[in-house]
């Protein structure tokens, strides 16, 4: 979230797509219902189906699953038309007037540079003109037909009312409406908050559904704004935090690179992560980038990272591909490449795409190491459940390691939200049985497998032996020192560099915040975004002072944001070009002429000059991105792509299957379902039910009475046209496998015309399994593809293709 | 917001009503409390109900209940109806206005009205086995209790359910231990989006206009409170936005009342007024006394039937019937 | 860390609405002390009180676990009940269907209790010791990466990188647990490795 749950009390219309917080976050749903209950804010829900979310909507509007992107640009290019811009806004602080390559093109769905061996662009004229003092060249009165509006408004022209109807199944009054809504949030008075979810990430372009967003909030000039922003809803309850701590096959902690292959040595990694400003007196943030490294190495390494050895980098691995995600993760498993495989705290027999592909690689595994809390399916893969989990124990050679792990409620330790708040909580119960910390495991996996290097000698041990350990039991490092650790500290005394007699850090002091960060090996800091979350003056997560003054949503007093306890990001964009709020009643923070101050940390260096530095300060532009240059592998704008499996073909682009630069691994290909193929005529997605976690609830006995048992969802013309009876038993199948589930026949979802087709959607809710309290059923990925997006690979659940009939039920 | 009541504060504080509150007692005559505790109420705003069933769960949990694992039946309930073990339940009614044509995904919590004349206590024939405090809480007291069924006959929103395991009658307390002790109901504390508040009865009347301006403003034109005089107005009420039609709420009764028949049976002359009235019911009730509770005959439930009336219909039983209550 | 005192706070600052909920307005003063035959005792009475944050989705409401024993002072904790924390800013007390039933993931039949070992071909678990289970999963490290760890790509750059066992993290953990396992799996120049933010 850019924004925080509280905030949302702040706007005046919550735009839901992509997501269905009614559903999925009930509790920080509450805040739209303030916003609407105080402020007179209106709901628009947009979705395929008439949802929880809809049920307390103003607004609704429907919509096929995996056509965002045509709706999005749709209301761009309505904003644009009836000129329902934030000028000040869009000129100021966003890259419109930036003037862009002339090599830059799109066409047939396709931007410059395509390669289809590769599927793969060459993305080197995505980029802007600069010039000879090495700035950006922009053109302040939008006429260049190279500055970035100009190309967006041609880009986004093919998107008109009639054929968001076409690919969406919208109808036009509908959009038409939704459009209107949105765009009076352009003006300076006005603020929209979107709220999203996997409804937008998991698609084979996911990240572009989000890029529209963020786009149309920059031209409503809603980024920054109390009561704006775009906002993630996020999934389970720390995930936020686990990507921050970068774990993740590409990322060190704070979303700092893996080096690549290509760079061989610290000085070329450098090298590109300079971020010099592309316009005059910009702060380009990630110009501290070799800081933040360097701490990180230094409480990664310790002592073994010196200047000499550029800091350990040698130690850490250089990737040779994007990334190794899941996905490829299970591919290579599949491939007999994999022998050994962690899992903790997941199920990703149920958690990934096409679940038989899943237990056939797993089977090739030699050693599965599994930490939960509870029983999951993937821990149980080789066991045979009949229709449920078909499996042969006898010849499946994987050995299975189950370890028992504390759950939330017997351990300490802080959260990250959606609103970046660490939230520091206590350990409550005592374990069951012999259920250890995670952390104690993890510790007793390093000293043994440090012990065996040391005494055997082996591969490589450097990184092993060398790792910086300083816990007062090595055998289980507690939270408290975690915590600081991550945080930061001075390993000497630390000087100011102006004034090297001036002490500013005693050495073993904790650091107050990330500035004092060094990149010459004097300070130590595992997670440079959390610092300032444990300083001298303690624990700053388990601050409890939920005093707000101003009323503001902000709540800083508890716990503590990232980054610099900051509420909002890029809060500096709520004020105007002179640093005053552009809505005085929704003020944040605000220029008095020497420095900013307000309700929030601003987003900006105090001191720094409205008129001078831009909002963005993490961009080198110092701007917001309209069109995000060479930064997005699938394009600078999004473009409307069908799913890889898809009742019609692209309309705007016939000849481009699925996103044109999504990886999909050979034998997936051979398991999509062709585009309008016969065989396979419904368009399926999957979805959560507030009833259920997961997997995780179904082991729940309460949540397993109240949604007991596997369901699907379909329109009452569906089931009549397929005699299919309400709370009767219903196959559905896709290319890949089939499930078998009551139906729920309902108004809700309607049958949707799409380039003259009908087309009927099959809701398909994901919580079942073959363990727990809830009824045996089929997780929803028996159902869906193996593909990923574009550019972060998270699997195209939302969208694939599907048969049902009526049916007797499993038989066992 | 309304806010919240503060977290509990442990020890508790002494119950702040018991006994010496007593207002009616089945089948007793009791002095009334010299002075009236200030009524309490629980607030039910279907118009912000999610459907979440936070209300179900929190129940459940507080209440140490276990229900049955059911099945789907093709609808969103579980279980299918209220049960000994399940106080209060989410019904889901999809309904087309047709005014708009558009769907409406009606959403409405059940359980006990806690009803200011409750038909289910002046049905009871066991003495003490259902009690009302002057603050309005219509509270059950197992030990007294026959398990005879009258209570849900006499109940105008058929809530009271006979446990299979005690042969006694459930149903929601509005959580007199919490109430007692400063707190509001469990369902009340979980409900995400306070669609269910609770307070001074008084409170939430002037909640629930704050809340009609705002769906008036929206267009819900007869948006309204159900709290319905025929039970001498209730201590769950529910805001709705089609007030001028209740039963569209998977059946809330348009006009719930007691049957003149239970309602000229009070107190100590119960048993005579039966007589007098040659319902053999009085009959069937002396009976439970002697023989206990796990002898209810037909004749019996027919009898007791025949005490009410006027009731709203019980939720369908067949599931394919739930779904749309539409006109 | 005040908890009375934010309370007030809190209460003050969020007082904006029409009515506002007293327990003196209930009508429930000091002079009403009464009997409390007839209702149920309030069974939190003599428990534990803990701040915590609910496990699931990242709202992060704020909750209390009430407990029969207190870890603070050592004793052994059983967790009785799990309600919605009032003073937390995002939830104000309330909590989803998933939340308010948190009691019984933590006492779930489907906890696991002990370490256990599935070996090759067979049907079923058998129950080993933390030091086997620990010492199996080292040696199979070991061994694994000591074969197939890759020092120097085709080119003779240096990769160190070590392809063949991945490691996918949770999604509920601390933030701390997860610096922990980022340190140890990465030390191991481990690349599979990832976590549940896309599912």
């Amino acid at each position: 979230m850019t924004n925080s749950w509280t905030d949302i009390k702040n706007t005046d219309l919550v735009i839901i797509m992509g997501g269905n917080a009614a559903e999925a976050h009930p509790c920080g749903f509450k805040w739209v219902t303030e916003a609407k209950a105080n402020r007179g804010a209106k709901l628009i829900v947009v979705d395929p189906r008439y949802n929880r979310s809809a049920a307390v909507a103003d607004f609704y509007a429907p919509i096929r699953q995996g056509s965002d992107i045509a709706f999005l640009l749709g209301v761009i290019n309505q904003c644009i038309q009836n000129d329902k811009v934030q000028w000040d806004y869009v000129k100021a602080f966003t890259n419109a007037t930036y003037l862009v390559k002339d090599g830059f093109a799109y066409s047939d769905g396709l931007f410059t540079g395509y390669d289809e061996s590769k599927r793969d662009y060459n993305r080197d004229e995505w980029e802007y003109q600069i010039g000879e003092d090495g700035y950006v060249l922009t053109d302040d009165t939008l006429t260049n037909p190279r500055c970035v509006w100009n190309l967006l408004k041609q880009h986004v022209a093919v998107y008109t009312p009639e054929m968001v109807e076409r690919i969406c199944g919208t109808p036009k009054d509908k959009f038409l409406k939704v459009a209107q809504m949105m765009g009076e949030c352009s003006a300076p008075d006005k603020v929209m908050t979107s709220m999203y979810a996997l409804g937008w990430t998991q698609h084979s372009k996911g990240a572009q559904n989000i890029r529209c967003m963020a786009m149309i909030q920059l031209i409503l000039g809603n980024v920054g704004m109390r009561g704006g922003g775009v906002n993630a809803l996020r999934g389970h309850s720390n995930i936020q935090g686990l990507t921050d701590i970068g774990l993740m096959s590409n990322l060190i902690p704070g979303y700092l690179n893996i080096p690549t292959d290509k760079e061989t040595d610290f000085a070329t990694y450098m090298s590109t992560r300079a971020f010099k400003p592309l316009r005059p007196n910009q702060m380009s943030y990630w110009q501290n980038y070799k800081k933040f490294f360097v701490s990180f190495m230094k409480s990664m390494y310790g002592p073994a990272a010196t200047p000499e050895n550029d800091w350990a980098y040698d130690y850490l691995p250089k990737l040779d591909v994007s990334g190794y995600d899941v996905l490829r993760a299970f591919e290579m498993m599949k491939q007999g490449k994999m022998n050994l495989y962690f899992c903790q705290g997941f199920n990703p027999l149920q958690a990934f795409p096409n679940k038989a592909k899943l237990a056939e690689a797993l089977g090739k595994l030699k050693l599965l190491v599994i930490m939960d809390p509870l029983e999951t399916e993937t821990a149980r893969f080789w066991e045979d459940h009949g229709v449920f989990n078909k499996a042969d124990p006898s010849a499946v050679k994987t050995e299975v390691i189950q370890l028992p792990t504390t759950c939330f409620a017997e351990d300490e330790g802080a959260l990250v939200n959606s609103g970046r708040w660490l939230q520091w909580h206590w350990a409550a119960g005592t374990p069951p049985g012999e259920a250890k910390h995670d952390a104690w495991i993890m510790a007793q996996i390093h000293l043994r497998l440090k012990e065996l290097y040391r005494t055997e000698g082996g591969t490589f041990p450097d990184p092993i032996v060398n790792l910086n350990w300083p816990y007062a039991d090595p055998g289980e490092p507690t939270p408290e020192e975690l915590a600081k650790e991550m945080n930061g500290s001075a390993l000497v005394d630390v000087f100011d560099p102006n004034d090297p007699t001036k002490k500013v850090l005693e050495a073993g002091k904790q650091l107050s915040g990330f500035g004092q960060m060094r990149d010459d090996g004097t300070t130590a800091g595992g997670c440079w975004i959390f610092s300032g979350s444990w300083t001298e003056a303690g624990n700053m997560m388990a601050r409890r002072d939920n005093s707000d003054p101003g009323d503001t949503g902000a709540f800083l007093k508890w716990s503590f944001a990232w980054p610099a306890n900051r509420r909002i990001l890029y809060n500096r964009a709520s004020c105007d070009l002179d640093g005053k709020p552009w809505d005085s009643s929704r003020k944040l923070i605000e220029w008095d002429g020497a420095k900013w101050s307000g309700y929030d940390v601003p987003d900006i260096a105090p001191t720094a000059n409205p008129r001078d530095v831009g909002p963005f300060i993490m961009n080198p532009e110092g701007s917001g991105r309209l069109f995000v240059r060479k930064m997005m592998r699938d394009g600078p704008f999004p473009a409307h792509y069908e799913p890889f499996e898809s009742p019609v073909a692209n309309v705007v682009a016939p000849k481009v299957r699925g996103n044109p630069v999504a990886r999909v691994f050979p034998d997936d290909w051979k398991q999509f379902a062709d585009i309008g193929d016969p065989a396979f005529p419904y368009a399926g997605t999957s979805y959560r039910l507030t009833e259920h976690f997961h997997y995780w609830t179904k082991n729940n006995h309460v949540n397993a009475v109240l949604q007991p048992e596997q369901f699907v969802e379909i329109s009452e013309e569906l089931a009549k046209e397929k005699g299919i009876t309400l709370g009767g038993w219903v196959r559905v199948w896709s290319k890949r496998g089939e499930i078998y589930a009551k139906a729920v026949v309902t108004k809700r979802i309607k049958p949707m015309t799409i380039d003259g087709k009908t087309v009927h959607i099959v809701g398909v809710p994901i919580h079942w399994g073959f363990v727990g309290a809830a009824r045996k059923g089929f997780p929803a990925n028996v159902l869906t593809p193996f593909v990923g997006d574009a550019n972060i690979e998270t699997p195209e659940f939302k969208a694939f293709m599907v048969n049902i009939e009526p049916s007797t039920g499993p038989v066992a | 917001m309304f806010p919240p009541i503060p977290n509990p504060t442990l020890p508790p504080p002494e119950p702040k009503f018991g006994e010496k509150d007593i207002m009616r007692r089945s089948a007793s005559n009791v002095t009334p409390p010299a002075e009236r505790l200030t009524e309490v109420a629980k607030l039910i705003d279907v118009t912000k109900c999610i459907g979440c069933k936070a209300c179900q769960a929190a129940c459940l949990e507080w209440n140490n209940l276990t229900e049955e694992v059911g099945f789907n039946h093709g609808v969103y309930e579980n279980p299918m109806d209220l049960t000994p073990d399940t106080f209060t339940l989410m019904r889901f009614t999809e309904w087309v206005n047709p005014e708009t044509e558009n769907l409406e995904w009606l959403i409405r919590k059940d359980g006990c009205m806690h009803c200011e004349d409750p038909g289910c206590l002046k049905a009871c024939p066991s003495p003490g086995a259902i009690v009302q405090y002057s603050n309005g809480i219509v509270d059950f007291q197992h030990e007294n209790c026959i398990g005879c069924g009258y209570c849900i006959k006499g109940c105008p929103f058929d809530i009271p359910r006979i446990s299979k395991v005690d042969h006694t009658a459930y149903k929601c307390t509005l959580c007199s231990d919490r109430v007692a002790v400063g707190q509001g109901p469990a369902c009340q504390k979980a409900c995400p989006t306070q669609a269910i508040v609770f307070g001074t009865k008084d409170e939430m009347k002037d909640w629930a206009d704050f809340r009609i301006k705002d769906l008036k403003s929206r267009g819900f034109e007869n948006a309204g409170l159900y709290d319905p005089q025929g039970v001498g107005g209730t201590h769950v009420m529910y805001v709705l936005h089609h007030a001028d039609k209740p039963s569209i709420y998977a059946g809330l009764p348009d006009n719930p009342r007691i049957s003149p028949i239970v309602e000229t049976w009070k107190g100590v002359t119960k048993y005579l007024g039966l007589a007098v009235m040659g319902f053999a019911a009085a009959a069937g009730a002396l009976h439970y006394f002697v023989a206990g509770p796990n002898k209810v005959t037909e004749e019996d439930e027919e009898n007791a039937e025949k005490l009410t009336e006027g009731k709203a219909p019980p939720p369908p039983a067949d599931p394919t019937q739930s779904q749309g209550h539409a006109p | 860390m005040n908890m009375e005192l934010s309370r007030r706070a809190f209460l003050r600052t969020s007082g904006a609405g029409l009515a506002g909920t007293t327990l003196g307005a209930m009508g429930f003063g000091e002079a009403e002390a009464a009997t409390a035959a007839y209702i149920k005792p309030f069974h939190l009475a003599n428990t534990t009180e803990t701040r915590n944050t609910c496990t699931y989705c990242s709202v992060a409401c704020g909750i209390i676990i009430y407990s029969k024993g207190d870890l603070k002072k050592g004793e052994k904790a059983e967790i009785v009940h799990i309600e919605g924390d009032a003073d937390h800013p995002t939830n104000r007390g309330t909590l989803c269907p998933k939340g308010a039933a948190l009691r019984d993931i933590v006492h779930s039949a489907q906890r696991l209790q002990y370490p256990m070992l599935r070996k090759a071909g067979s049907d079923s678990f058998e129950r080993i010791s933390w030091d086997v289970a620990l010492d199996k999963i080292a040696r199979a490290m070991k061994d694994d990466r000591d074969a197939n760890f890759i020092a120097k790509n085709a080119d003779g750059t240096t990769v160190n990188r070590w392809l063949s066992t991945g490691f996918l993290a949770a999604s509920a953990t601390t933030n701390e647990t997860a610096f922990a396992t980022y340190k140890v799996v990465r030390s191991t120049g481990m690349l599979a490795f990832d976590n549940q933010a896309r599912v």
